[in-house]
């Protein structure tokens, strides 16, 4: 097979396939190292936290937070709304470049696919604990009862509870199915007995024969098909909440798109975040190279571009529209009592992306490391300004209002960084990060040992 | 007997009778046996069978009457007539009795006085029975003591002081009751007491006055609906001045344009501080507080030279405010005899002059009229000045609070603890009666028997409605067993009664019947005779000169004012007056300096800053409006004992007042404004004061209506056009309900807020909460500025649920909690809700209010109620009304048009047979509207007075441009420019 040799290798510094084992498995046959054991401690220590002051909201109610009579959602569900962003960018990956087939996609899409469904589960979080009787929440879903009540399918907030679950779910599945070669492989290295049977449990007992893989293939096409559409489902569904309202700054037709841009872009600053750091820390710098994270920032400047159109549409909708209510709203935003964090919101996701365009600060891990941070700033106060400077002035004056978070909503917030970060660190110790079938199935094509021996013809692969 | 030769007897018997309580459709529920249907009832019964026998369920004991007394129906409310009064607060009400309890105040509309509505505070008096911090039992020296031992301790003594000639000093409120004044005369007599009557905030300058020019010092009657033209200068009339609901009801009528003439009065204020009546006027003239005196001679001069009477050189009002009073001094010669110059100054000079110009525009006789004069407000410096001069044997008080509430509270202090014997006859403690050696204490005016006149020859009932609830006794009765007489106190209130009224009226021929019907009726009305009086000119000279020697100041002046809630500080008890917030600042909680915008931007000064007046330090408020050498300070606020310290709030403004020449004055100069640096978060629950130019209240002036009565409401007909809608509309079928307000008559008292309070168990918040944007009234009146910050115009608009038809807030709800009723009404299902709070987001109205915590003690979780001002209490829990759901932590509520009211007045008229009469069903806030700005029915009657309203050139829907579709309309504001 010829590659181009514009094409720089996915994998580099000579690695051969047992190469490939042995360094994503490094981690979870090796002791933790110091630095894991206090990672954790303080993202449990946050969760912990976390969920108290969840415990707290339930106890004591919603006045416990800075949310009032004018402003129904506050940090709450700009928080939903992000982590959901965050959680598009491993489906995306997975599904939908592996639809396009992206080879390059195959380093990241395990630990993005992780982030995904973590982001989610935090993402999840928010919409019940909003609720003022959570215990009641159950209504939320269609049930036969004897009361013979029925939920209201008119509701786009019943639409998210299904396009949530929905998403949580086949992302776990689509994430699973695809560990399932890579938990035989664990389970084939491991030494202790009670680990092998628990990673033989886990992969079903996964043993590489042909008509396995032939399964696992077409049900990863499958489930990459059935993922694919939820991936621009699910933030389209959410942004519904805001669009089919009558509140001024929500109640806007290019949200889906908008909403969706965003989210991808927002997914893949976090992934850049993590993986900067996680390459270093698992030393996985051949796996996950420069090239990687000039592909992930490419997508960056794309959908940043996207949103960056979205807001200068919005401003010229809002003065084309002709409707007082609508100037006023985006006027407000842009100059208003909370302008600072719509100019945040302009810095971090509009101009900043824009440097990408320079190749030098694109394959600079220090920049794109920073700049993913600015990103996810940029995209939480573009939530927030969505969610709180619409409704904080809306039509009525006389009820117009300021909204500040107590320290239970930073509190609560904080946790589900807990919630992610356990996770996270618990599935980096227990999981691959790398997805070591997926690398190997183009290795051939694509890492310097192959390609950097030109003497060596290229195979004829076997897929 | 077959069918075919069924015999009818009587008529009746031959329509075939319709089961009035089976809706049709019901028997189709019932489906026949299926698969399904017997797994339901299998899994229904496997369930209860286990939780039956698992639980173990409390033993709950009901037991029903033996023998059921007449008046009791459970489940259905009972009316009693009966009287509310308090300082200038007087309404013929009558009590809803629920299960023996009063729970709501209704206006008796059968009343001369007060047909129309209530005020706010006496919609809220009804908590004040359900007060913990009433006394509970009589108290010697803080110890309990028994009855008989205080009765027989108290006569011994003061029979004791009586024989040695000291004085014994007996001070109440004004006393409106007839049979009290005669009770008292007798005890006088009895123990040779003196007996003092006072005031909080007295208007004894104008009996004097009055005194001077009319020879009574009778404070005359005012037909504000007889005025084409009101000069009001510092009156708040329609707020707390002499007798605010009589006044606002008779404002409002000439404030209505339905009947298409528009005769509208024409309604000049001017005023330093911006009062209720300031902010509803056609023309406020803003003067400082220390230039009413030259003002007034200003009026009183320029109408004297025009109409050849001579006049005295005096210092004039400056030139700005000068200009604008030729304007009203034009049109009071316009309007000679129909029109009403009215002045807010307890200084008799100030009465005598405005005597003086009611005299000259000939008013006098026809908008003041003598012939029923009000009976309240006989308080005066007197008893005071005795109690600090002669050393009283005895200090007796009932109800009154000097101590809080003069001046020169440290001396009345003293003079109160000096005394050998102090007793309080007070219900609630106060200031004053913690000084005293004894409390006696009496019940609330729920639990009393008593008669009122309130004005000369209308005289009322009060009667109790509740059993008493401690060991107290009421004051008349402590009265009479101190006088050695054991008749009882409603006996003898009847045989005064049968004294003194039953002579005067043919309808009733026996005694005992006239009781009863008067019982029923709650008041008797004498016939009365038109009254004459002289007028005198001899004193105006002199009060001119007093005038002529007031210098204009450079420093500042406190104007100290009733506030409409709190009132003269009975209002800190009660936490629903607390929570409304003022009509003018829409500050709750709290009293504050309220300065001019200029001052505040010249000193640096931003709202919650506390500033330094004098003694005083207090907060302060930028107030458009405000004159900018005048302060101005509610009082009421800061009354410390026997309030629970969640209810402290603001500060005392009494000791600011002074008395000059015997009389009580509450403006005084010579303030400096010293900034402290400190910092209070007040309340105030609506921040932004401009409409930003959007259509929300939509005003005109009477000019443009006359040419065009869609004036200023252009756009309704616009939006109308551009309804169109892809569904079918949706037809209601029998009611379909409407509300309309008339922006014109709604003069913004707060009435309506109380009495949804009341009527729908509304929860108290407390002042950190609301400060938080928390609060929970189901409907609130904004208020708008306009115009520029010196003399802005004040527009208002009372803004509940408007029942859209095309509500944003039914679609969002996931569980559907949300949703329209067939009659028009959108609905909450209170059970179903799980608190997501779109709805309230999607809301333009922002009427939706959240149970943000466990306000009412309603929520399943323990410990973690929220409630600050013991609203939770079993007593006080006995105020609400047990056809509204108490609501639980975490649901939305809103108002329901009182969805209980209409299904109430639905099933009296099923049962009755009939259709519902137009204006028969009323929500609370439209009944205790004392202007009739809100009218409620159905609007698929044509002829009802809310459809007919809906069809006036001046209604428009608020944010109808969004097709929300309400079911409430506005009628457009209009004003006199003329």
């Amino acid at each position: 097979m010829h590659v181009s040799p514009v094409r720089e290798p996915l994998i580099n510094g000579e690695k051969s396939y047992s190469d490939i084992t042995n360094d994503v498995m490094a981690p979870i046959k090796a002791k933790p190292g110091k630095l894991w054991f206090a990672g954790l401690t303080i993202s449990s220590i946050l969760m912990l936290v976390g969920f108290a002051m969840i415990g707290y909201t339930i106890w004591f109610g919603i006045g416990t937070w800075g949310v009032n009579r004018t402003i129904g959602w506050g940090w709450s569900i700009t928080n939903f709304v992000w982590w959901v962003g965050i959680g598009h960018a491993g489906t995306f990956i997975s599904a939908i470049l592996l639809l396009f087939r992206q080879k390059w996609r195959t380093s990241i899409n395990r630990a993005a696919e992780a982030m995904t469904i973590f982001a989610v589960m935090c993402a999840g979080l928010f919409p019940l604990i909003h609720m003022g009787r959570l215990p009641l929440g159950f209504f939320i879903f269609p049930y036969p009862n004897t009361r013979e009540l029925w939920v209201n399918f008119n509701s786009p907030l019943l639409w998210d509870v299904f396009a949530i679950s929905t998403y949580l779910l086949v992302s776990l599945l689509f994430w699973y199915m695809g560990l399932i070669p890579d938990l035989g492989t664990i389970r084939d290295r491991m030494k202790t007995l009670w680990k092998k049977k628990v990673y033989n449990f886990l992969s079903f007992g996964w043993q590489g024969s042909a008509r396995h893989w032939q399964r696992h293939e077409s049900m990863s096409l499958i489930l990459a098909g059935l993922a694919a559409p939820l991936v621009l489902s699910v933030h389209t569904i959410v942004s519904f909440d805001f669009a089919t309202s009558v509140i001024p700054g929500w109640h806007t037709t290019i949200f889906p798109p908008y909403f969706v841009s965003g989210a991808v872009f927002s997914g893949f600053a976090m992934v850049l975040t993590l993986m900067i750091v996680t390459r270093r820390a698992l030393n996985l710098q051949q796996y996950i190279t420069v090239g990687h994270v000039e592909s992930m920032n490419k997508v960056i400047i794309a959908t940043g571009s996207i949103v960056g159109i979205a807001y200068i549409t919005e401003l010229f909708m809002a003065w084309y529209s002709g409707v007082e209510y609508e100037r006023y709203a985006f006027m407000n935003r842009a100059l208003g009592p909370y302008a600072w964090a719509y100019w945040i919101m302009m810095t971090c996701n509009v101009i900043s992306p824009q440097l990408l365009w320079i190749k030098k600060l694109r394959r600079n891990l220090t920049f794109t490391f920073i700049l993913s941070i600015f990103i996810n700033i940029g995209m939480w106060f573009e939530r927030f300004v969505i969610v709180v400077t619409s409704l904080h002035r809306d039509y009525l004056p006389s009820s117009w209002s300021m909204y500040k978070p107590t320290f239970v909503e930073v509190a609560i917030y904080l946790g589900t960084f807990g919630l992610f970060f356990t996770l996270f660190f618990i599935f980096i110790r227990v999981f691959p990060v790398i997805a070591i079938a997926e690398v190997k199935s183009v290795a051939r094509s694509s890492a310097r040992k192959f390609l950097g021996k030109p003497t060596q013809k290229q195979k004829p692969e076997k897929q | 007997m077959s069918e075919e030769n069924k015999y009818w007897h009587i008529l009746e018997e031959f329509e075939p009778i319709k089961d009035a309580r089976m809706p049709k459709g019901r028997e189709e529920v019932i489906s026949p046996s299926s698969r399904r249907n017997f797994l339901k009832v299998l899994g229904l019964g496997t369930a209860s069978a286990a939780l039956i026998a698992s639980c173990k369920r409390p033993v709950e004991k009901a037991i029903p009457y033996f023998i059921k007394p007449d008046e009791i129906t459970p489940g259905k409310a009972a009316y009693y007539a009966s009287s509310y009064f308090n300082q200038n607060e007087f309404g013929n009400v009558l009590v809803k009795v629920r299960d023996n309890r009063p729970i709501k105040l209704e206006p008796n509309p059968k009343s001369v006085i007060t047909p129309n509505g209530t005020s706010g505070r006496v919609q809220a008096s009804v908590l004040d029975v359900y007060n913990i911090n009433r006394y509970q039992h009589p108290l010697k020296n803080g110890e309990s003591i028994q009855w008989e031992a205080a009765d027989s301790e108290i006569m011994e003594r003061l029979r004791q002081l009586a024989d040695s000639g000291q004085p014994i000093l007996l001070f109440t409120p004004t006393i409106i009751s007839p049979s009290t004044k005669k009770l008292i005369s007798e005890f006088v007599a009895a123990y040779n007491a003196e007996w003092h009557q006072y005031d909080a905030i007295p208007m004894d300058g104008y009996r004097e006055a009055n005194r001077k020019s009319f020879g009574t010092d009778a404070i005359p009657e005012y037909h504000f609906e007889k005025a084409d033209c009101i000069v009001s200068v510092g009156c708040d009339f329609l707020g707390t001045w002499l007798s605010p609901v009589e006044f606002s009801g008779q404002y409002a009528k000439r404030r209505d344009l339905h009947n298409g003439d528009g005769n509208l009065n024409k309604h000049y204020q001017i005023e330093a501080g911006m009062s209720l009546t300031g902010s509803n006027a056609d023309l406020r003239i803003r003067a400082e507080r220390n230039d009413y005196g030259r003002i007034l001679a200003y009026l009183r001069n320029k109408l004297a030279a025009k109409k050849g009477v001579p006049a005295t050189e005096l210092p004039a009002p400056p030139q700005a405010v000068a200009e604008k009073l030729d304007l009203a001094i034009n049109d009071l010669l316009a309007n000679e005899g129909n029109s009403l110059v009215i002045c807010g100054d307890n200084n008799p000079d100030y009465q005598v002059i405005v005597n003086s110009i009611n005299q000259m525009l000939g008013n006098v006789g026809r908008t003041i009229q003598f012939e029923r004069t009000y009976n309240h407000y006989r308080g005066n410096e007197k008893g005071i000045e005795k109690l600090l001069n002669s050393n009283p044997g005895a200090v007796v008080v009932w109800d009154v609070n000097p101590v809080y509430n003069h001046p020169e509270s440290e001396k009345i202090k003293a003079a109160i603890e000096k005394a050998p014997l102090s007793v309080a006859l007070s219900s609630l403690p106060d200031e004053t009666t913690a000084l005293c050696e004894y409390i006696l204490p009496s019940p609330g005016y729920l639990e009393c028997w008593d008669d009122a006149e309130y004005k000369d020859g209308v005289v009322s009932i009060l009667q109790p409605t509740l059993h008493k609830l401690f060991d107290s006794r009421q004051a008349q009765e402590t009265v009479l067993t101190w006088l050695k007489d054991d008749t009882n106190w409603r006996d003898t209130i009847k045989s005064n009664w049968a004294a003194s009224y039953f002579p005067k009226q043919t309808e009733q021929n026996d005694p005992e019947r006239f009781w009863i019907e008067m019982l029923k009726r709650g008041e008797f009305v004498t016939s009365s005779n038109p009254v004459s009086v002289g007028y005198n000119q001899n004193e105006v000279e002199k009060s001119l000169q007093q005038i002529s020697n007031e210098k204009p100041t450079e420093d500042f002046t406190v104007e100290l004012f009733e506030n409409i809630n709190i009132g003269t500080g009975h209002g800190p008890l009660n936490p629903w007056l607390q929570e409304v917030p003022d009509p003018v600042t829409r500050i709750a909680w709290d009293n504050y300096a309220s300065i001019s915008p200029a001052v505040a931007r010249q000193m640096g000064i931003k709202n919650g800053d506390v500033i330094q007046l004098g003694t005083l330090t207090i907060p302060a408020f930028v107030q458009p409006g405000q004159a900018d050498k005048t302060i101005s300070i509610a009082l009421g606020y800061g009354r410390i004992k026997g309030i629970p310290e969640e209810l402290i709030t603001g500060v005392n403004a009494y000791p600011l007042a002074t008395v000059e020449n015997g009389f009580r004055q509450f403006a005084v100069s010579g303030f400096d404004i010293t900034k402290t640096g400190g910092f209070e978060q007040m309340a105030l629950v609506q921040g932004h004061q401009s409409m930003e130019g959007r259509p929300i209240v939509r005003e005109s002036t009477l000019d443009k209506w006359k040419e065009n009565p869609a004036a200023g409401n252009e756009l309704h007909e616009q939006i109308k056009h551009h309804h169109t809608t892809l569904y079918q509309k949706h037809e209601y079928k029998g009611h379909k309900w409407g509300m309309a307000i008339d922006l014109n008559k709604c003069i913004g008292c707060s009435a309506c807020v109380l009495a949804c309070n009341t009527e729908n168990n509304i929860p108290v918040v407390g002042k950190k909460e609301t400060a938080r944007a928390h609060e929970m009234h189901w409907i609130r009146i904004d208020r708008y500025y306009n115009g520029d910050e010196e003399n802005p115009e004040v527009v208002r608009q009372p803004v509940m649920c408007q029942h859209c038809d095309n509500a944003p807030c039914e679609n969002v709800c996931p569980v559907a909690a949300t949703n329209h009723s067939s009659e028009g009404l959108n609905q909450m299902a209170y059970n179903r809700c799980i608190g997501t709070r779109y709805c309230n987001n999607n809301c333009p109205y922002k009427v939706r209010r959240f149970n943000w915590m466990d306000y009412t003690g309603a929520d399943a979780i323990p410990n973690n109620r929220y409630d600050p001002a013991n609203m939770t209490v079993d007593l006080s829990r006995m105020r609400h009304n047990p056809d509204v759901t108490v609501r639980a932590k975490g649901v939305i509520e809103k108002c329901s048009f009182c969805v209980q009211r209409i299904q109430e007045k639905k099933l009296t008229a099923k049962n009755e047979g009939r259709q519902l009469l137009d204006g028969e069903l009323q929500p609370a806030c439209q009944q205790a509207c004392p202007a009739d700005a809100i009218v409620f029915g159905d609007l698929n009657d044509p002829n009802s007075k809310v459809s007919k309203m809906m069809e006036d050139p001046r209604n428009y829907h608020l944010l109808e441009e969004l097709h929300t579709l309400p079911s409430v309309g506005y009628l457009t504001k209009i004003r006199n420019k003329s």
